[in-house]
């Protein structure tokens, strides 16, 4: 998944790759990124787009989009 | 494209929507500010998840467009940027004034709660820190839709 601004820095990379099972949920991808080093300051529910779109807690993830997870935005 | 690297260029942007049957221009500009939370700002760089932002830039467009008789031009800058140089143009255009006033509120509002783009700031006094507009109670959009 992509990682960006102050989340990027948390983890250190701007792109992660994590194991999961099938039927993985939204949720369950933000539990096993809070549980690598640096995961701690993720909030429990940031903001997570599949395939540019805001996803919610119990949506599964689909095969092969683009998934990320987004600091509070800040444009404009 | 909506995100620009370079230098925003507010009349080419009026370029894009004015025409002789649209008696009406609205412009918003944001401006890089010298100051926030009580700390002198000496820059900034935006940065952007570019493909879902430049997606969101374009719904909004197409969602103002569709709920007001206006057209919109926008474009977001993104990269580093010094105190008074523009980082968001909306230019809304119209046969009369109130539906290009309400669509470019509504347009930028919008850019600030959807589009995925960061400003971390450098500060005079040598820090550096990323901008959460949630930290501090963010401002909702009220107008339509």
């Amino acid at each position: 998944m992509l990682l960006f601004a102050r989340y990027a820095e948390l983890f250190g990379a701007e792109r992660l790759e994590l194991d999961l099972p099938d039927g993985a949920t939204v949720a369950d991808l933000v539990s096993a990124l809070r549980e690598l080093p640096g995961g701690v300051a993720l909030p429990a529910l940031p903001f997570v787009a599949v395939a540019h779109q805001r996803a919610t807690p119990e949506m599964i993830l689909p095969e092969g989009v683009e998934l990320a997870v987004l600091p509070p935005l800040a444009g404009g | 494209m909506y995100l620009r690297h370079a230098q925003l260029d507010l009349a080419a942007l009026i370029a894009q929507v004015a025409t002789p049957e649209r008696g009406a221009l609205v412009t918003f500009v944001g401006l890089v500010r010298d100051h926030h939370g009580g700390r002198a700002v000496a820059g900034l760089e935006y940065s952007a998840y570019g493909a879902m932002a430049e997606a969101r830039c374009g719904e909004i467009v197409a969602r103002a467009e569709r709920e007001w008789p206006v057209r919109v031009a926008l474009a977001h800058r993104v990269g580093t940027l010094a105190v008074g140089d523009a980082a968001v143009i909306a230019v809304v255009a119209s046969a009369h004034r109130a539906p290009a006033f309400d669509a470019c509120r509504w347009v930028i509002e919008a850019v600030k709660s959807e589009v995925p783009i960061w400003k971390r700031e450098r500060y005079r006094d040598g820090g550096e820190g990323w901008v959460d507009p949630t930290a501090s109670g963010g401002f909702q959009p009220t107008v339509k839709p």
